[in-house]
């Protein structure tokens, strides 16, 4: 997969919120299919189903254990698509502070007539 | 503390982002609407600046944005047409960007009719005389959504990246 297309596939899974949950607990220490669903009172089907999003996305790996297959996160993906992100965002935290500034001098100041 | 910007992805041809203001709704309705205050926060990263500004806001009247290196005089523009005005409330516009490939320059008149626009949906809701702007674009493709995440200069986005990072500590930390 290009780094485009790798990208892509990382935000598609981060959009989802069970799979950011599913990354918060997975941050914890590795986890079976089994001890996923019992938390998030999901079907192991349906969290098989997000692990393999997450797995595509390079996200998290799973094991090679046949009977377990426990899945683990991937850091240095989570890392890329940080860094990306908050480039991104850090361009909009820094137009809104601007915004936030002028709405307060518009407030301070006497209107104009 | 700066209010964070919060952003999600609806569909693979959208972004949403969400941001309250300590402001009421007039006011920052005020700061999109007029050319005179959107030139005073809109002008992109630093070392950028906004030249063109000019907003006709009624539906069916038109709006042009330059943006400006100002160290290359490279340039950028957007334009589009409001679909719906509700004053303090809503604005619904078309938005086509131009400029942006390598080498491309850009007049301050556009090919008005030309290029595959986005659509944008600006709300502002008011409660406790503070403001939540939220803005939900629409792009004609998963591509020119991605190329709007990589240039910067689309609305912002964080995928909900700020609560994932708290989510991460805290259960780390717990």
């Amino acid at each position: 997969m290009s780094y485009e297309r790798q990208l892509d596939a990382t935000f598609a899974a981060l959009a989802d919120p069970t799979r950011r949950a599913i990354l918060a607990r997975l941050a914890t220490g590795e986890a079976s299919v089994a001890e996923l669903a019992e938390p998030f009172a999901m079907s192991q089907p349906a969290v098989s189903k997000h692990l393999k999003v997450l797995e595509r996305a390079g996200l998290i790996r799973r094991g090679r254990d046949a009977q377990r297959r426990p899945a683990a996160i991937e850091p240095e993906a989570l890392k890329a698509a940080h860094a990306w992100i908050e480039r991104y965002r850090a361009l909009w935290e820094g137009t809104y502070q601007r915004l936030d500034a002028l709405l307060t001098e518009l407030q301070t100041q006497p209107p104009k007539d | 503390m700066p209010k964070p910007v919060e952003v999600t992805t609806p569909s693979d041809r959208e972004i949403t982002v969400t941001r309250e203001f300590d402001a009421p709704r007039q006011l920052v309705w005020d700061c999109h609407t007029k050319p005179e205050l959107i030139q005073r926060w809109l002008f992109g990263p630093p070392g950028w600046s906004m030249p063109v500004c000019v907003v006709d806001l009624r539906v069916g009247g038109r709006y042009r944005y330059i943006w400006r290196n100002d160290e290359t005089g490279g340039r950028f523009g957007s334009y589009g047409e409001h679909l719906e005005v509700v004053p303090i409330e809503r604005i619904v516009t078309t938005e086509v960007m131009d400029g942006l490939a390598m080498g491309e320059t850009i007049d301050d008149e556009p090919n008005w009719g030309e290029g595959d626009p986005s659509i944008n949906t600006l709300a502002l809701g008011e409660a406790g005389g503070k403001t939540t702007l939220t803005i939900n674009m629409r792009f004609p493709s998963k591509e020119i959504r991605d190329q709007a995440l990589q240039s910067g200069m689309s609305d912002g986005m964080a995928m909900g990246y700020d609560r994932l990072e708290d989510m991460l500590h805290g259960q780390a930390a717990g």
